[in-house]
C-alpha cells in the first residue's frame, strides 16, 4: 500500500478547521475577533472552509481603537460585504467618552492597552462565551505556553498556573457562567506559515502589508507612521520612506520596516531571510521580559 | 514537506531546555531580536556564554526559579521537515503538563545525564512514553563532555536502557551521545566521539519515517457540526463536517453511524470547493450520505465492515490530573472526541508505582497517580483500544463542579 502524506500547510489548516468546528459545537455564543491583520484574515478564510456553504455560527467582532490605518477599515468593510457575515464593532472612543478608560498622555501614548477594557465590555454586553483569536505560539514566549482553549475568568484574566491539561485533540470548553474561553486555532502556525498560506489560497490583504511610500518618524529606533494619532513634537523629523508593515495594529504602536517588497513572493523571501521577529516591531512588547504575560493576565487577547 | 511533533523528557537539569535552545540556535532559527534579549538577560552559564534554556522558559516564575513548569511549544524547520517541539517539565509534580505535551507527539526524546545513567525519573518518563504509545523514542545521553566523551559510559547506559525498553515494550529506540551545551551530535556531528557512527539528532529527526499507509478498516469520523445552509438553492444540502480521526474514506464506501447503528453510503466528499474521491486521517472534511438519516454532533461515522467496540463498561488506564482526588461517588463528564456523556468510576483496579513499575492495590487516586480503572458511561461509546487506534482510544474526564479536565483515559478493554 502506498503511503500518504499530508503537506504541513494542509495539516495546519485541517487542525484549525477542527478547532473552529469544536467552537461551533461547544459554545452558545462564540465570536471571532477580527483585527484586520493577516492572522485574523486567515481565520476568516479558515472559517469559510469550516462552514461553507453554511453561514458562520458566529459574528466577527472588531475592537476599534479609532486609531486605525484607514486601509484596514476599507479592507474590513469590503470583506464583510463579500462574505455576508455580521460585524460587531466595539469602540475604544466610546469607552473613553464613557469615562471607563483615560487616554494616555505623552510622547509614547497609545490606545493599545485601552483596548482590553473595550474588549471585555463588548464580550460582556453580547454575552460571548468564546472568542476566537489569531494569536500564534511563535509570536512570544508567554503565548508559547498558552493552550488552544484558554479559559478566562470574569475579568478576562489568564492564569498560567491554572491551565487545564489539553490532551490529544480533545478540547474541553466547559465553563462557568461569566467565564469565557479564548480560542486560538492557528496556535501552531508560524509567521511564515501564515504568509505561505495566504499565497497558496490567494487571499487579499490590506495594502499596508505591501511596500508603499509614507511619511514616517523614528521613535526608539523604530519607524512609526506619521499620523494625527501620534503625539509629535519639534524633535521628531518626518521622513518620506518606502515601507511596509508586518503586523497591523493601532497606528500609534505599530512600527514599519523599510522594504521594497510589493509582491507576496518578495515578502515571503524577505521574511525567510529576516532576522527580526514580527513582535519586535511592536513597541508594546518591548517594555519588559514579561510584558505579554502580564497583559494576558490582565485580559488582553 | 511534512510536520513532525516531538517532545523532550528528562529530569530537572538534564538539559532539555538547553537542548532545544541548541537545536534552534544551530539551525539558525533564533531571530536577532530574541537573541539580543537573550544576550541582555542576566541568566548566564558559568563560563559567561548565553544560557540557551531561557528561550523556552517563558513564564516569569520559570525564569525566576530556573525550571520549566508548563509545556512550551517551539517551531523550526529545515529543508526536509517542519518541527513542533513541546518542551515539557520533568518534575513529578508536573507530570500532567508532560502528558499534555506528549499526547500529540509522534516521537519522544528522553534525556539521560551521562553522569547519572538511568535513574528513577528516566524509568518514569519511559513508562509514560510507553503508556501513551509514542511511536519513536530517541534516548539522548547528554553531558557527554562531562564524562570525557567516553564510549564505555555510553555502552553501559545503553545496555541498561535496552533492558528497560524491553520491559516496557518500547519498539523503536535509538541512542545518541550528545552535549547540548557544546553542541556535539545535536545538529552537527561531534568531533569528540569518532566511535559513534550514527546520525546527529537533527539528521535523525529529519529522516525518521512517520508516515502511515491508508487503512480503510480504521475509518472513523466523529461528526462535529452539521452544515445546513437552508437557503432556497441549497434547500436539501446536509453535510456532516468533521476531521477524519483515523483510516480513510472513499466515495461509495458503506458507512455506519454510531451509536444508532444506521448505515448508508458516502455520496460525496467535500473539502471546501474540492470534491476528492478519498480522504485520510487528519483531514477536515464534509461528508454527504445517500440517505437522509438523523445524525448530530457526537455521532461517529465508521466503515460498516469494521465496526469499533461499543460498550458502556470500559477498562481504561488513567492519569489523574487534578488536585482533587478521584471520587467514586460523583458523576463525571467523559469527553471522547466530540462526544460528551456522563460517567462514573466503577472500580479502581490498581495503581502503578511509576518509579518501580510495580502494580499496587489502590483505594484512592490523587494528582499524578497512574493506574487502571473501570468506568461506566451513560451512553455507549464507539471506541477502539488505544493500542490499536490511539485517535479513537482516548478520552478525558471533566469534573462538572469545577469544569476542569481531571484525567486522561486510554481504553484498554471492554469490562464485564
Ligand atoms: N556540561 C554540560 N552542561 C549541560 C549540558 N546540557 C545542559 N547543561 C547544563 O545543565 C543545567 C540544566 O540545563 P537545563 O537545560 O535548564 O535543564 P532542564 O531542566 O532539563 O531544562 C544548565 O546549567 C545547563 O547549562 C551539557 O551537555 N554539558
Ligand atoms: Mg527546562
Amino acid at each position: 500500500m502506498s503511503k500518504y502524506n499530508l503537506d504541513y500547510l494542509d495539516e495546519l489548516e485541517a487542525e484549525a478547521i477542527h478547532i473552529l468546528r469544536e467552537v461551533a459545537g461547544q459554545f452558545e455564543k462564540p465570536a471571532l475577533l477580527f483585527s484586520g491583520g493577516k492572522d485574523s484574515i486567515t481565520l476568516v478564510r479558515l472559517a469559510e472552509k469550516a462552514f461553507r456553504p453554511g453561514k458562520f455560527p458566529f459574528p466577527l467582532v472588531h475592537i476599534d481603537t479609532g486609531h486605525n490605518f484607514e486601509e484596514t477599515i476599507t479592507y474590513r468593510d469590503k470583506m464583510i460585504e463579500r462574505i455576508g457575515e455580521k460585524l460587531i464593532v466595539g469602540s475604544v472612543q466610546d469607552s473613553i467618552d464613557q469615562g471607563k478608560v483615560v487616554e494616555q498622555k505623552g510622547k509614547n501614548a497609545s490606545r493599545n492597552s485601552l483596548q482590553t477594557v473595550t474588549l471585555l465590555d463588548t464580550i460582556a454586553a453580547n454575552g460571548f462565551d468564546a472568542c476566537i483569536g489569531g494569536a500564534r505560539r511563535d509570536e512570544e514566549k508567554a503565548r508559547a505556553k498558552e493552550r488552544i482553549f484558554s479559559v478566562r475568568d470574569e475579568f478576562g484574566q489568564w492564569d498560567p498556573k491554572r491551565q487545564r491539561p489539553e490532551l490529544w485533540n480533545i478540547y474541553n470548553g466547559k465553563i462557568h457562567k461569566g467565564e469565557n474561553v479564548r480560542v486560538f486555532p492557528i496556535s501552531n502556525w508560524t509567521e511564515l506559515d501564515v504568509w505561505n498560506y495566504i499565497r497558496r489560497e490567494n487571499i487579499e490583504l490590506p495594502s499596508i502589508y505591501f511596500a508603499h511610500e509614507r511619511d514616517v518618524i523614528t521613535r526608539n529606533g523604530q519607524l512609526m507612521a506619521a499620523s494625527p494619532f501620534l503625539n509629535m513634537d519639534e524633535d521628531d523629523i518626518v521622513e518620506h520612506k518606502k515601507v511596509r508593515f508586518r503586523t497591523v495594529g493601532d497606528m500609534s504602536c505599530t512600527a514599519a520596516v523599510e522594504s521594497d517588497a510589493d509582491q507576496l513572493d518578495d515578502i515571503i523571501a524577505e521574511i525567510s531571510e529576516s532576522k527580526i521577529s514580527e513582535r519586535g516591531a511592536r513597541m508594546d512588547d518591548k517594555v519588559s521580559e514579561a510584558a505579554m504575560e502580564d497583559r494576558k493576565k490582565g485580559g488582553y487577547f | 514537506m511534512n510536520l513532525l511533533k516531538f517532545f523532550t523528557a528528562g529530569s530537572v537539569d538534564d538539559g532539555k531546555s538547553t537542548l532545544i535552545g541548541r537545536l534552534l540556535y544551530d539551525t539558525d532559527s533564533i531571530l536577532a531580536d530574541q537573541l539580543e534579549a537573550l544576550q541582555q538577560s542576566n541568566r548566564k552559564n558559568d563560563d559567561g556564554s548565553i544560557d540557551l534554556a531561557i528561550l523556552t522558559d517563558g513564564l516569569r516564575a520559570e525564569r525566576e526559579q530556573g525550571i520549566t513548569i508548563d509545556v512550551a511549544y517551539k517551531y523550526f524547520q529545515t529543508e526536509k521537515r517542519k518541527f513542533i517541539i513541546a518542551d515539557t517539565p520533568g518534575h513529578i509534580q508536573y507530570t500532567r503538563n508532560m502528558i499534555t505535551g506528549a499526547s500529540t507527539a509522534k516521537l519522544a526524546i528522553i534525556l539521560v545525564d551521562a553522569r547519572n545513567g538511568v535513574i528513577e525519573q528516566t524509568i518514569r518518563h519511559s513508562y509514560l512514553v510507553s503508556l501513551l504509545g509514542i511511536e519513536h523514542v530517541v534516548v539522548c545521553l547528554n553531558k557527554m563532555d562531562m564524562v570525557d566523551y567516553s564510549e564505555e559510559v555510553f555502552n553501559t547506559i545503553t545496555d541498561r536502557y535496552k533492558t528497560l525498553a524491553t520491559d516496557l515494550s518500547l519498539k523503536d529506540v535509538t541512542f545518541i551521545p550528545i552535549s547540548a551545551l557544546k553542541g556535539d551530535n545535536v545538529v552537527n556531528e561531534s568531533e569528540h566521539m569518532p566511535w559513534y557512527k550514527g546520525q546527529s539528532l537533527l539528521h535523525f529527526l529529519e529522516n525518521v519515517d512517520v508516515e502511515t499507509g491508508p487503512d480503510y478498516n480504521l475509518a472513523r469520523m466523529p461528526v462535529q457540526w452539521v452544515v445546513r445552509p437552508q437557503t432556497d438553492e441549497l434547500h436539501d444540502y446536509r453535510g456532516y463536517a468533521g476531521r477524519v480521526l483515523s483510516g480513510s474514506f472513499n466515495v461509495n464506501d458503506k458507512v455506519t453511524v454510531l451509536p444508532s447503528g444506521t448505515s448508508s453510503v458516502i455520496e460525496r466528499i467535500e473539502i471546501f470547493d474540492q470534491t476528492p474521491s478519498e480522504v485520510h486521517a487528519g483531514q477536515s472534511v464534509t461528508l454527504h450520505l445517500k440517505d437522509n438519516i438523523d445524525i448530530s454532533r457526537g455521532d461517529v461515522l465508521v466503515n460498516s465492515d469494521h465496526l469499533p467496540q461499543s460498550s458502556q463498561l470500559i477498562e481504561a488506564d488513567v492519569c489523574w490530573m487534578d488536585t482533587r482526588p478521584l471520587d467514586e461517588h460523583i458523576t463525571y463528564l467523559l469527553q471522547h472526541n466530540s462526544k460528551v456523556t456522563k460517567c462514573k468510576v466503577r472500580e479502581i483496579t490498581h495503581k502503578v508505582d511509576i518509579n518501580t513499575l510495580e502494580k499496587q492495590e489502590a483505594y484512592d487516586f490523587k494528582l499524578n497517580d497512574i493506574g487502571r480503572i473501570v468506568i461506566k458511561t451513560a451512553d455507549a461509546l464507539a471506541f477502539d483500544f488505544y493500542t490499536d487506534n490511539k485517535a479513537n482510544g482516548a478520552a478525558i474526564l471533566i469534573d462538572s463542579r469545577t469544569n476542569l479536565t481531571v484525567a486522561a483515559l486510554m481504553f484498554r478493554a471492554v469490562a464485564d
